[in-house]
């Protein structure tokens, strides 16, 4: 009798039966007798989930290949070799609203109740570039952010924080280089030396392009603005990670967990290539390159995508780019709980959503994460919000256990199948959007546009014909619950004004008139505008007298409208 | 609204200008209610973003909609709403439904229908509800103009 041997890829027990055969016998036995639940058996990407996986569905999975060690190539299991053990992920809460003052005293709240660095939330005339006294900027001023029009806003909002200590992030894009030089400008005049300031400015201009439409410039000029970070950066602040690539708002925007990893690493993809083609050294620039996810509801698919992403980009860095430098491999990233999935019925129900959604984070290993207060579909959050927000971290941390031992899901079957389904899906979108010319290209064809709009209009009717179902919204409805709401003074149009024109009133005007014309020529000539940025912040020229400059010089865009 | 043929014509297909006013870029909302809208059988024209509310009016009254649909994330729902409610006045439009969707807290709702806006569609809202509203509303504005 010959001796039992393992099957070919020995990962399952010779005695048990095949995969196949428990389906159509015992599976299939168990459903006539009690049939399956009508429900979508498919992740939120759509990818369809079967019943069990077994060693079947990771047979000839190469343990080296895929996963390695953490700390090492590919990193699927985490970028740091001993992970939480040493340093939980930093507890990052975005906040701003109103005026400098009240947010600094956010700030200082939030560093009180134990989270470990800042995040900038800025109001939407800073982000389009317009100062607080500009017409388009009306009703605006400090409401969905903090208001920053010059150094003197920023001196404000960092009061009694040390640059050097603290690392702060600000979510920033078109006008991104003028911000950070005010940040800069503001840590070199507390003496901080700029090789210890770190902190991460967002800088993605491209998925602005993609999702959130928060762009000034067209397209070419504003990745140019985003690689003269590239090559400055490393130069003069060392320790800050002048580009965040952000898949978030591509989610926000209703794009699908796939779209949102595909379309984050081809923008990263596309700022590796054109920093190369200004002939920028990959090993120079590619370790401050971070990213930032979304994690919404689907637990096990949000895991799979943060460990697909590490190993796509260490792949491509690598083997694509030739990168030598470890570090340059490795993708560390920033999430937040998905602000889309919150409702605004039973908002209390949201509580759920986050601490579920803030666990997947953790289990697919975030380095810093946000979690969104309850009451964000209702309005900005109160501060009791957002500290129930960030206790739901610390519960994680300190109580679930999760962070005991790294990558605790790995050699899942079905973790392990979707991470490889995820990465084959994002590879076959580079092919896409390579065929379009790339993103560029693809954002010209409007490929992005259709893509997200119709996954999102997808997800849309799949909850309003009850396909999906949504805990207080389709599903388990009761009355409404109130809760108390973050109001936002008026009165802070009145100080932002005030603050603005004191500046330009005291300010050396021809130190002011100089770093505008010496941001305009670099701007023409297409040299590195960051000097000039540094320049303009130190003279005390406004966001709207630097952006204006810009418009002048590179024209605004306006996207083709598409339903 | 009654149209330049004079009289208001009842069986014609609904129109529907879906708007973003302001600075906010967020735009998954305003476009999937103007699909349902639009697969629901009404003629939609949606703005485009970076909308003033003078902008936002003109095309109302080119495009001769009877609903204007309002998309505000941002917080600055009272600003626009009132803007875009006393141009529609000045333009003597007043007669088209002004709704909208957003992050909109209840606690605004009262100043809003002073303002005479009409039902403010918050995240979760189901979109054949938004339809169901667009239609009933119309039909109802349409039906008195014609007393």
């Amino acid at each position: 009798m010959p001796a039992r041997v393992p099957r070919a890829g020995g990962a399952y027990n010779a005695g048990m039966k095949p995969k196949g055969a428990w389906l159509s016998d015992d599976y299939e036995a168990a459903t006539a007798r009690m049939p399956e639940r009508d429900a979508p058996f498919e992740t939120l990407s759509g990818i369809p989930v079967a019943p069990l996986y077994t060693a079947e569905d990771v047979r000839g999975f190469d343990e080296g290949a895929q996963l390695g060690y953490p700390g090492a190539f590919p990193f699927t299991r985490g970028v740091q070799a001993s992970m939480y053990r040493s340093k939980l992920w930093t507890m990052r809460m975005f906040a701003g609203f109103g005026t400098a003052e009240q947010t600094n005293e956010r700030f200082h709240k939030l560093l009180d109740a134990g989270q470990t660095g800042l995040s900038t939330a800025f109001d939407l005339p800073t982000l389009m570039g317009y100062d607080s006294d500009h017409g388009m900027a009306l009703g605006e001023v400090g409401k969905c952010g903090v208001a920053v029009a010059s150094l003197a806003d920023m001196e404000v909002l960092f009061e009694g924080i040390d640059p050097e200590k603290i690392t702060t992030s600000m979510t920033i894009n078109s006008p991104a280089n003028a911000i950070w030089a005010m940040y800069l400008a503001m840590a070199e005049r507390k003496g901080a030396d700029l090789a210890k300031v770190g902190g991460t400015l967002q800088n993605d201009i491209l998925k602005e392009f993609i999702a959130q439409k928060e762009y000034i410039f067209p397209p070419a000029p504003s990745v140019e603005l985003v690689i003269d970070t590239f090559e400055w950066g490393p130069q003069v602040a060392p320790r800050f990670n002048f580009v965040s690539v952000s898949g978030y708002h591509i989610r926000e925007a209703g794009s699908t967990a796939v779209q949102e990893l595909a379309f984050t690493l081809a923008d990263g993809i596309h700022y590796v290539r054109k920093a190369l083609e200004r002939g920028l050294d990959v090993d120079e620039f590619a370790p401050r390159i971070s990213f930032f996810f979304n994690v919404h509801n689907d637990f096990f698919e949000e895991i799979a995508k943060f460990r697909a992403a590490r190993r796509i980009w260490a792949r491509q860095m690598r083997d694509v780019f030739g990168a030598k430098d470890p570090r340059s491999w490795m993708l560390r990233t920033h999430a937040q709980t998905a602000g889309v999935s919150l409702t605004s019925r039973q908002p209390l129900v949201n509580v759920a959503r986050v601490a579920i959604q803030a666990l997947a984070g953790v289990l697919g290993g975030t380095n810093s994460l946000h979690t969104d207060a309850f009451d964000e579909a209702l309005a900005l959050p109160t501060e009791e919000s957002a500290t129930l927000a960030l206790r739901t971290q610390q519960v994680i941390a300190h109580e679930s256990g999760v962070t005991n031992t790294i990558d605790p899901l790995a050699g899942s079957y079905f973790l392990e199948n979707l991470t490889d389904e995820m990465e084959r899906r994002t590879l076959a979108y580079f092919e896409s959007i390579d065929a379009l010319g790339g993103v560029e290209g693809a954002i010209e064809a409007g490929f992005f546009a259709r893509e997200i709009g119709d996954a999102s209009w997808r997800q849309q009717r799949d909850i309003d014909e009850r396909r999906r179902l949504v805990v207080g919204v389709n599903a388990f409805e009761q009355e409404a619950q109130e809760v108390p709401i973050q109001l936002v003074d008026p009165a802070v149009v009145a100080v932002q004004r005030e603050r603005l024109a004191k500046v330009r009133r005291e300010r050396d005007a021809s130190a002011a008139a100089a770093a505008l014309a010496e941001l305009r020529r670099r701007a023409k000539e297409g040299v590195n505008t960051m000097p000039a940025f540094m320049q303009a912040a130190h003279a005390y020229c406004t966001l709207g007298e630097q952006m204006d400059v810009l418009r002048e010089v590179y024209g605004v865009y306006e996207e083709p409208v598409l339903i | 609204m009654t149209g330049a043929a004079g009289g208001p014509q009842l069986d014609r297909p609904i129109r529907v200008l879906i708007a973003k006013p302001g600075l906010d870029g967020h735009d998954r909302g305003a476009k999937v209610i103007a699909r349902a809208l639009r697969d629901a059988g009404m003629e939609v024209i949606y703005t485009g973003l970076r909308q003033t509310a003078e902008m936002i009016v003109n095309a109302a009254v080119q495009e001769d909609v009877d609903a204007v649909g309002l998309s505000v994330l941002s917080g600055a729902h009272m600003h626009y709403f009132r803007e875009v409610a006393a141009a529609l006045a000045a333009r003597d439009a007043a007669d088209v439904l002004l709704f909208g969707g957003g992050i909109v807290p209840d606690q605004d709702l009262p100043a809003l229908a002073e303002l005479g806006v009409g039902r403010i569609f918050t995240p979760g809202a189901n979109t054949n509800d938004v339809v169901d509203y667009v239609r009933e509303a119309v039909a109802r504005i349409r039906g008195a103009g014609a007393d």
